[in-house]
């Protein structure tokens, strides 16, 4: 398992591919952001985590389409699933991958987010970070096993989001207000239901995507 | 494979869906009283609750039978996988559209962001994408399994969604109260009309989901037979 993690993370570090379009890509959004919406109305934190979010998760669109892409071009699914391990840890090996990238991302965007969109008021506790982690690893974690349905089709590039934007609306809306809340410097105590949900959210769905693999790369 | 001799299902379902959905129209337009306070526009009410419950039935049958042909492989269970997708989708897109309809006159608005209305439209986006897999996945068998993962991922999802809009939105009592039928429904045929709706709602939803696992199965038929053909 962590073998795939640190061979995907090597073709990362390596090429840089990913890594680069993906903040391009994110720098262009906060661009159309800021021409669409008027900097100087969007002052309520609310509006900050919304976007954040809403960046990361086109932004990691593009990277969830490339994991499996890669490996389906070069065969290396075949080779992953013939080898001598449990399917499961091929899911998790990808889903880590996906998600240390994705975090990196947003450790990157979110004070991009606040430098270029400028808001005042915000007091960010030691929340934010935990929020980021546990907002990633649930798209992570969705996004790998949709990434994996979606790159058996044709349009896997159309399909990854139409499944995966669904699927993680709950995530959505309850990483959205926790980022909110954590930006303001509201205490834990208060957000206590919501963090609550995000963990729920990754053990269910990664447990989901470990347990399907079995079924998924049976070919 | 497809039977050519007629079933229970040809005579009964098509007949039973016909009458009781006579049955229900009438009572809905002519025979039930309207709701002292919203008047006419509460009678959707004995079409919209019924289709939104079987909507949401839906989704759970889709996750029951992926879990069958998972565990089985069996064709007929993904057959009624996909049909109950779609008939189930048909059923979410009803309900959002008289969901409006009853709401513009009633809280002033087309569309508000209630957990109910939230929940719904999500629902309706994860059957949408669904449908949208099974359509891209091409013939490939192997799209069948992935198609039966997504419909049970999809049902895990309810839950947290059900969750999360509440905790989103909180619960707007009065309205919820409203939108109870049962609530302001003092008359017993009102009731009635609502039994006899859900009868024919569901008595259209079993007959079109048997409908279209034929006709699926017909088509695998013919993919077979274009098989044997071409070799």
């Amino acid at each position: 398992m962590w073998t795939i993690v640190r061979k995907d993370l090597a073709i990362e570090l390596r090429t840089g591919e990913m890594a680069s379009s993906m903040f391009l890509l994110a720098l262009l959004i906060i661009l159309v952001f800021a021409f669409t919406l008027e900097p100087e109305r969007l002052v309520a934190p609310e509006f900050l985590a919304g976007l954040s979010w809403t960046t990361l998760l086109v932004a990691g669109t593009l990277a969830l389409n490339r994991s499996f892409v890669l490996e389906r071009e070069a065969g290396g699914l075949t080779g992953l699933a013939l080898a001598p391990i449990d399917r499961g840890s091929i899911y998790l090996g990808k889903a880590l991958g996906n998600f240390f990238l994705l975090l990196v991302a947003g450790l990157v965007l979110l004070p991009l987010i606040a430098i270029l969109l400028g808001t005042r008021g915000l007091a960010p506790t030691w929340l934010l970070p935990l929020v980021l982690l546990l907002g990633v690893a649930g798209i992570a974690a969705i996004g790998t096993l949709c990434a994996a349905i979606a790159s058996r089709t044709r349009a896997r590039e159309v399909l990854l989001p139409i499944l995966m934007f669904p699927l993680l609306a709950p995530l959505l809306i309850a990483a959205t207000r926790t980022t909110a809340g954590a930006l303001v410097g509201e205490s834990a105590a208060d957000l206590q239901s919501w963090l609550l949900m995000l963990g729920g959210f990754d053990i269910v769905f990664a447990t989901a995507g470990w347990l399907s693999f079995d079924v998924l790369l049976e070919e | 494979m497809s039977e050519s001799r007629r079933t229970w299902q040809d005579v009964i379902l098509p007949w039973a869906t016909c009458v009781s959905m006579l049955a229900a129209i009438l009572m809905v337009f002519l025979l039930v009283p309207s709701e002292r306070d919203q008047g006419i526009v509460q009678r959707i009410f004995y079409f919209h609750v019924n289709l939104a419950w079987m909507a949401f039935g839906g989704f759970a049958l889709v996750a029951g039978t992926s879990a069958w042909f998972l565990r089985t492989g069996s064709r007929r269970a993904d057959r009624l996988a996909h049909a109950n997708a779609e008939v189930g989708m048909l059923y979410t897109t009803l309900v959002l559209i008289t969901g409006p309809i009853w709401a513009r006159p009633i809280w002033g608005v087309w569309w508000t962001w209630d957990p109910r209305l939230t929940m719904t439209v999500v629902l309706w986006a994860i059957y949408a994408a669904y449908l949208m897999l099974r359509r891209l996945g091409g013939d490939d068998d192997t799209i069948l399994r992935y198609a039966a993962v997504l419909g049970i991922v999809g049902s895990l999802d309810i839950p947290l969604l059900i969750l999360a809009v509440r905790l989103w939105r909180g619960v707007h009592p009065a309205v919820m109260l409203s939108e109870d039928p049962d609530a302001g429904l003092k008359d017993p045929m009102m009731g009635w009309t609502m039994m006899v709706s859900a009868l024919a709602l569901g008595l259209l939803f079993t007959w079109l989901v048997s409908l279209r696992a034929r006709l699926l199965a017909v088509d695998e038929t013919v993919a077979a037979m274009h098989l044997e053909g071409a070799r």
